[in-house]
Protein backbone atom coordinates (compact mmCIF):
# COMPACT_ATOMS: atom_id res chain seq x y z
CA UNK A 1 0.00 0.00 0.00
CA UNK A 2 2.87 2.36 0.71
CA UNK A 3 4.32 1.64 -2.72
CA UNK A 4 0.87 2.43 -4.08
CA UNK A 5 0.98 5.89 -2.56
CA UNK A 6 4.39 6.67 -4.06
CA UNK A 7 3.26 5.38 -7.43
CA UNK A 8 0.03 7.31 -7.19
CA UNK A 9 1.85 10.57 -6.51
CA UNK A 10 4.03 10.00 -9.55
CA UNK A 11 1.04 9.19 -11.74
CA UNK A 12 -0.87 12.21 -10.55
CA UNK A 13 2.16 14.35 -11.30
CA UNK A 14 2.07 13.09 -14.89
CA UNK A 15 5.13 10.83 -14.64
CA UNK A 16 5.14 8.91 -17.94
CA UNK A 17 7.65 6.32 -16.80
CA UNK A 18 5.41 5.41 -13.88
CA UNK A 19 2.44 5.03 -16.23
CA UNK A 20 4.41 2.94 -18.70
CA UNK A 21 5.52 0.65 -15.92
CA UNK A 22 1.94 0.28 -14.70
CA UNK A 23 0.67 -0.61 -18.17
CA UNK A 24 3.55 -3.03 -18.72
CA UNK A 25 2.74 -4.72 -15.43
CA UNK A 26 -1.00 -5.15 -15.75
CA UNK A 27 -2.11 -4.83 -19.37
CA UNK A 28 -1.67 -8.53 -20.17
CA UNK A 29 -3.50 -9.56 -17.02
CA UNK A 30 -6.30 -7.09 -17.75
CA UNK A 31 -6.79 -8.51 -21.23
CA UNK A 32 -6.76 -12.03 -19.90
CA UNK A 33 -9.43 -11.26 -17.32
CA UNK A 34 -11.49 -9.26 -19.83
CA UNK A 35 -11.42 -12.27 -22.11
CA UNK A 36 -13.39 -14.27 -19.57
CA UNK A 37 -16.27 -11.84 -20.08
CA UNK A 38 -16.15 -11.03 -23.80
CA UNK A 39 -15.99 -13.26 -26.82
CA UNK A 40 -12.93 -12.12 -28.73
CA UNK A 41 -9.36 -11.07 -28.09
CA UNK A 42 -9.97 -7.79 -29.81
CA UNK A 43 -12.98 -7.01 -27.62
CA UNK A 44 -10.81 -7.86 -24.60
CA UNK A 45 -8.12 -5.48 -25.83
CA UNK A 46 -10.78 -2.76 -26.21
CA UNK A 47 -11.94 -3.34 -22.66
CA UNK A 48 -8.35 -3.10 -21.40
CA UNK A 49 -7.90 0.18 -23.27
CA UNK A 50 -11.10 1.59 -21.83
CA UNK A 51 -9.85 0.52 -18.44
CA UNK A 52 -6.59 2.44 -18.85
CA UNK A 53 -8.51 5.52 -19.91
CA UNK A 54 -10.69 5.10 -16.85
CA UNK A 55 -7.57 4.82 -14.71
CA UNK A 56 -6.02 7.96 -16.18
CA UNK A 57 -9.25 9.91 -15.74
CA UNK A 58 -9.96 8.53 -12.30
CA UNK A 59 -6.56 9.06 -10.67
CA UNK A 60 -7.65 12.18 -8.83
CA UNK A 61 -10.77 10.54 -7.50
CA UNK A 62 -9.01 7.38 -6.26
CA UNK A 63 -9.23 7.45 -2.49
CA UNK A 64 -6.99 4.55 -1.62
CA UNK A 65 -9.67 2.53 0.13
CA UNK A 66 -8.51 -0.49 -1.81
CA UNK A 67 -5.10 -1.19 -3.30
CA UNK A 68 -4.31 0.45 -6.62
CA UNK A 69 -4.34 -3.00 -8.23
CA UNK A 70 -7.82 -3.82 -6.89
CA UNK A 71 -9.06 -0.44 -8.06
CA UNK A 72 -7.71 -1.03 -11.59
CA UNK A 73 -9.20 -4.53 -11.79
CA UNK A 74 -12.48 -3.21 -10.44
CA UNK A 75 -12.63 -0.71 -13.31
CA UNK A 76 -11.83 -3.56 -15.68
CA UNK A 77 -14.56 -5.85 -14.35
CA UNK A 78 -17.14 -3.04 -14.61
CA UNK A 79 -16.12 -2.20 -18.17
CA UNK A 80 -16.03 -5.85 -19.15
CA UNK A 81 -19.52 -6.47 -17.73
CA UNK A 82 -20.87 -3.48 -19.59
CA UNK A 83 -19.31 -4.70 -22.79
CA UNK A 84 -20.55 -8.25 -22.26
CA UNK A 85 -24.08 -6.96 -21.71
CA UNK A 86 -23.88 -4.93 -24.87
CA UNK A 87 -22.71 -8.02 -26.73
CA UNK A 88 -25.53 -9.96 -25.05
CA UNK A 89 -23.25 -12.18 -23.11
CA UNK A 90 -23.86 -11.44 -19.50
CA UNK A 91 -21.79 -13.39 -17.03
CA UNK A 92 -24.23 -15.90 -15.57
CA UNK A 93 -23.11 -16.10 -11.99
CA UNK A 94 -26.16 -18.27 -11.48
CA UNK A 95 -23.88 -20.92 -13.01
CA UNK A 96 -22.85 -21.44 -9.41
CA UNK A 97 -26.13 -23.17 -8.66
CA UNK A 98 -26.28 -25.10 -11.90
CA UNK A 99 -23.01 -26.99 -11.79
CA UNK A 100 -23.39 -29.74 -9.25
CA UNK A 101 -21.32 -32.35 -11.00
CA UNK A 102 -18.50 -33.93 -8.99
CA UNK A 103 -14.80 -33.11 -9.35
CA UNK A 104 -14.14 -36.63 -10.61
CA UNK A 105 -16.62 -38.82 -12.49
CA UNK A 106 -18.33 -41.20 -10.11
CA UNK A 107 -17.42 -44.11 -12.39
CA UNK A 108 -13.81 -43.62 -11.22
CA UNK A 109 -14.81 -44.78 -7.75
CA UNK A 110 -15.96 -48.06 -6.28
CA UNK A 111 -19.31 -48.18 -4.53
CA UNK A 112 -17.64 -47.52 -1.19
CA UNK A 113 -16.16 -44.29 -2.57
CA UNK A 114 -12.53 -45.25 -3.10
CA UNK A 115 -10.58 -45.18 -6.35
CA UNK A 116 -11.57 -48.09 -8.57
CA UNK A 117 -8.00 -47.97 -9.85
CA UNK A 118 -5.28 -45.39 -9.18
CA UNK A 119 -6.28 -42.15 -10.90
CA UNK A 120 -4.33 -41.19 -14.02
CA UNK A 121 -1.49 -38.77 -13.37
CA UNK A 122 -0.43 -35.71 -15.24
CA UNK A 123 3.01 -36.45 -16.60
CA UNK A 124 6.32 -34.92 -15.54
CA UNK A 125 8.45 -34.59 -12.45
CA UNK A 126 6.48 -33.66 -9.33
CA UNK A 127 8.34 -30.43 -8.61
CA UNK A 128 8.15 -29.06 -12.14
CA UNK A 129 5.29 -27.33 -13.85
CA UNK A 130 3.41 -29.21 -16.53
CA UNK A 131 4.25 -27.04 -19.32
CA UNK A 132 5.75 -27.47 -22.63
CA UNK A 133 4.32 -25.10 -25.21
CA UNK A 134 1.82 -27.69 -26.36
CA UNK A 135 0.53 -28.42 -22.90
CA UNK A 136 0.26 -24.75 -22.12
CA UNK A 137 -2.11 -24.45 -25.06
CA UNK A 138 -4.21 -27.33 -23.75
CA UNK A 139 -4.28 -25.72 -20.34
CA UNK A 140 -5.43 -22.35 -21.66
CA UNK A 141 -8.03 -24.00 -23.88
CA UNK A 142 -9.37 -25.91 -20.90
CA UNK A 143 -9.72 -22.62 -18.99
CA UNK A 144 -11.46 -21.05 -21.98
CA UNK A 145 -13.96 -23.90 -22.03
CA UNK A 146 -15.16 -23.26 -18.48
CA UNK A 147 -18.45 -21.64 -17.52
CA UNK A 148 -17.91 -17.86 -17.25
CA UNK A 149 -17.93 -17.48 -13.47
CA UNK A 150 -15.52 -20.41 -13.04
CA UNK A 151 -13.33 -18.99 -15.75
CA UNK A 152 -13.25 -15.54 -14.18
CA UNK A 153 -12.27 -16.96 -10.79
CA UNK A 154 -9.53 -19.32 -12.01
CA UNK A 155 -8.16 -16.58 -14.25
CA UNK A 156 -7.90 -14.08 -11.42
CA UNK A 157 -6.64 -16.58 -8.84
CA UNK A 158 -4.33 -18.87 -10.78
CA UNK A 159 -3.33 -17.09 -13.98
CA UNK A 160 -3.14 -13.52 -12.65
CA UNK A 161 -2.32 -14.67 -9.12
CA UNK A 162 -4.55 -12.44 -7.01
CA UNK A 163 -5.29 -13.49 -3.43
CA UNK A 164 -8.73 -14.94 -2.59
CA UNK A 165 -9.81 -11.88 -0.61
CA UNK A 166 -9.19 -9.58 -3.56
CA UNK A 167 -11.05 -11.85 -5.99
CA UNK A 168 -14.07 -11.95 -3.66
CA UNK A 169 -14.07 -8.17 -3.56
CA UNK A 170 -13.73 -7.78 -7.33
CA UNK A 171 -16.40 -10.28 -8.26
CA UNK A 172 -18.65 -9.60 -5.26
CA UNK A 173 -18.53 -13.19 -4.15
CA UNK A 174 -18.56 -14.65 -0.66
CA UNK A 175 -15.38 -16.51 0.27
CA UNK A 176 -17.29 -19.78 0.18
CA UNK A 177 -18.69 -19.21 -3.29
CA UNK A 178 -15.32 -18.07 -4.57
CA UNK A 179 -13.84 -21.35 -3.35
CA UNK A 180 -16.61 -23.46 -4.86
CA UNK A 181 -16.04 -21.80 -8.23
CA UNK A 182 -12.28 -22.22 -7.94
CA UNK A 183 -12.68 -25.86 -6.97
CA UNK A 184 -14.95 -26.66 -9.89
CA UNK A 185 -12.73 -24.74 -12.30
CA UNK A 186 -9.54 -26.53 -11.20
CA UNK A 187 -11.25 -29.92 -11.14
CA UNK A 188 -12.59 -29.44 -14.65
CA UNK A 189 -9.29 -28.21 -16.02
CA UNK A 190 -7.62 -31.29 -14.56
CA UNK A 191 -10.29 -33.53 -16.07
CA UNK A 192 -9.80 -31.88 -19.46
CA UNK A 193 -6.02 -32.38 -19.31
CA UNK A 194 -6.02 -36.00 -18.19
CA UNK A 195 -6.86 -37.59 -21.55
CA UNK A 196 -4.20 -35.41 -23.20
CA UNK A 197 -1.29 -36.08 -20.88
CA UNK A 198 -2.17 -39.29 -19.16
CA UNK A 199 0.74 -41.62 -18.62
CA UNK A 200 -1.36 -44.23 -16.90
CA UNK A 201 -0.13 -46.10 -13.88
CA UNK B 1 -27.92 -32.98 -1.46
CA UNK B 2 -24.51 -34.02 -2.79
CA UNK B 3 -22.49 -35.86 -0.18
CA UNK B 4 -19.77 -33.18 -0.01
CA UNK B 5 -22.28 -30.58 1.11
CA UNK B 6 -23.12 -32.53 4.21
CA UNK B 7 -21.93 -30.84 7.33
CA UNK B 8 -18.57 -31.81 8.68
CA UNK B 9 -20.05 -33.23 11.86
CA UNK B 10 -22.18 -35.69 9.91
CA UNK B 11 -19.08 -37.06 8.26
CA UNK B 12 -16.63 -36.86 11.08
CA UNK B 13 -17.28 -40.41 12.30
CA UNK B 14 -16.48 -42.09 9.01
CA UNK B 15 -13.07 -42.71 7.54
CA UNK B 16 -12.50 -40.32 4.66
CA UNK B 17 -13.24 -41.73 1.22
CA UNK B 18 -11.32 -40.88 -1.93
CA UNK B 19 -14.50 -39.51 -3.46
CA UNK B 20 -14.76 -37.07 -0.57
CA UNK B 21 -11.06 -36.24 -0.69
CA UNK B 22 -11.23 -34.91 -4.26
CA UNK B 23 -14.06 -32.57 -3.28
CA UNK B 24 -12.17 -31.20 -0.28
CA UNK B 25 -8.83 -30.86 -2.03
CA UNK B 26 -9.26 -27.16 -2.88
CA UNK B 27 -10.25 -26.25 0.67
CA UNK B 28 -7.23 -28.24 1.83
CA UNK B 29 -4.84 -26.43 -0.51
CA UNK B 30 -6.41 -23.09 0.43
CA UNK B 31 -5.84 -23.90 4.08
CA UNK B 32 -9.42 -23.25 5.17
CA UNK B 33 -10.44 -26.65 6.48
CA UNK B 34 -11.27 -26.96 10.17
CA UNK B 35 -8.49 -28.70 12.07
CA UNK B 36 -10.43 -31.96 12.45
CA UNK B 37 -11.07 -32.18 8.70
CA UNK B 38 -7.47 -31.34 7.90
CA UNK B 39 -6.33 -34.19 10.13
CA UNK B 40 -8.75 -36.60 8.41
CA UNK B 41 -7.35 -35.50 5.04
CA UNK B 42 -3.79 -36.07 6.17
CA UNK B 43 -4.54 -39.43 7.71
CA UNK B 44 -6.15 -40.47 4.47
CA UNK B 45 -3.26 -39.11 2.41
CA UNK B 46 -0.74 -41.11 4.40
CA UNK B 47 -2.35 -44.35 3.30
CA UNK B 48 -3.66 -43.54 -0.17
CA UNK B 49 -1.33 -43.33 -3.12
CA UNK B 50 -4.16 -42.38 -5.48
CA UNK B 51 -5.14 -39.31 -3.49
CA UNK B 52 -1.50 -38.34 -2.83
CA UNK B 53 -0.99 -38.30 -6.58
CA UNK B 54 -4.21 -36.39 -7.11
CA UNK B 55 -3.18 -33.70 -4.62
CA UNK B 56 0.26 -33.45 -6.18
CA UNK B 57 -1.28 -33.03 -9.62
CA UNK B 58 -3.66 -30.33 -8.43
CA UNK B 59 -0.75 -28.43 -6.93
CA UNK B 60 1.20 -28.79 -10.16
CA UNK B 61 -1.80 -27.61 -12.12
CA UNK B 62 -2.02 -24.45 -10.02
CA UNK B 63 1.75 -23.89 -10.27
CA UNK B 64 1.59 -24.36 -14.02
CA UNK B 65 -1.20 -21.83 -14.39
CA UNK B 66 0.85 -19.35 -12.36
CA UNK B 67 3.72 -19.83 -14.78
CA UNK B 68 1.79 -19.26 -18.00
CA UNK B 69 3.23 -16.05 -19.42
CA UNK B 70 0.88 -13.13 -19.94
CA UNK B 71 -0.28 -12.34 -23.45
CA UNK B 72 2.34 -10.34 -25.33
CA UNK B 73 2.06 -6.56 -25.23
CA UNK B 74 0.53 -4.71 -28.10
CA UNK B 75 2.83 -1.77 -28.98
CA UNK B 76 0.05 0.23 -30.64
CA UNK B 77 -2.13 0.02 -27.57
CA UNK B 78 0.75 1.09 -25.37
CA UNK B 79 1.46 4.10 -27.58
CA UNK B 80 -2.21 5.10 -27.64
CA UNK B 81 -2.45 4.80 -23.85
CA UNK B 82 0.67 6.86 -23.36
CA UNK B 83 -0.74 9.56 -25.60
CA UNK B 84 -3.96 9.59 -23.62
CA UNK B 85 -1.94 9.87 -20.43
CA UNK B 86 0.03 12.81 -21.84
CA UNK B 87 -3.14 14.57 -22.99
CA UNK B 88 -4.90 14.17 -19.68
CA UNK B 89 -2.09 14.29 -17.13
CA UNK B 90 0.93 15.76 -18.86
CA UNK B 91 2.40 19.19 -18.15
CA UNK B 92 0.02 21.80 -19.52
Amino acid sequence: MEDDLVLLDRLRAGDEEAFKALVARYDGALRRVARSYVRTDSAAADVAQETWLGVVRGLDGFEGRSSLRTWIFRILVNRARTRALRDARDLPFSALEQDDSPAVESSEFTRDGNWASAPPRLEGEPETSLLGAELREHLLRAVEGLAPAQRAVITLRDLVGLPAREVCELLELSEGNQRVLLHRARSRVRAALVPLVEVGR
Amino acid sequence: MPFWRRRARDRAQDPLQCREFVELVTDYIEGVLPESERVRMEEHLAGCEGCSGYLEDMRRLVRSLHEVPEPPPDPETRAAMLNAFRDLRGPS
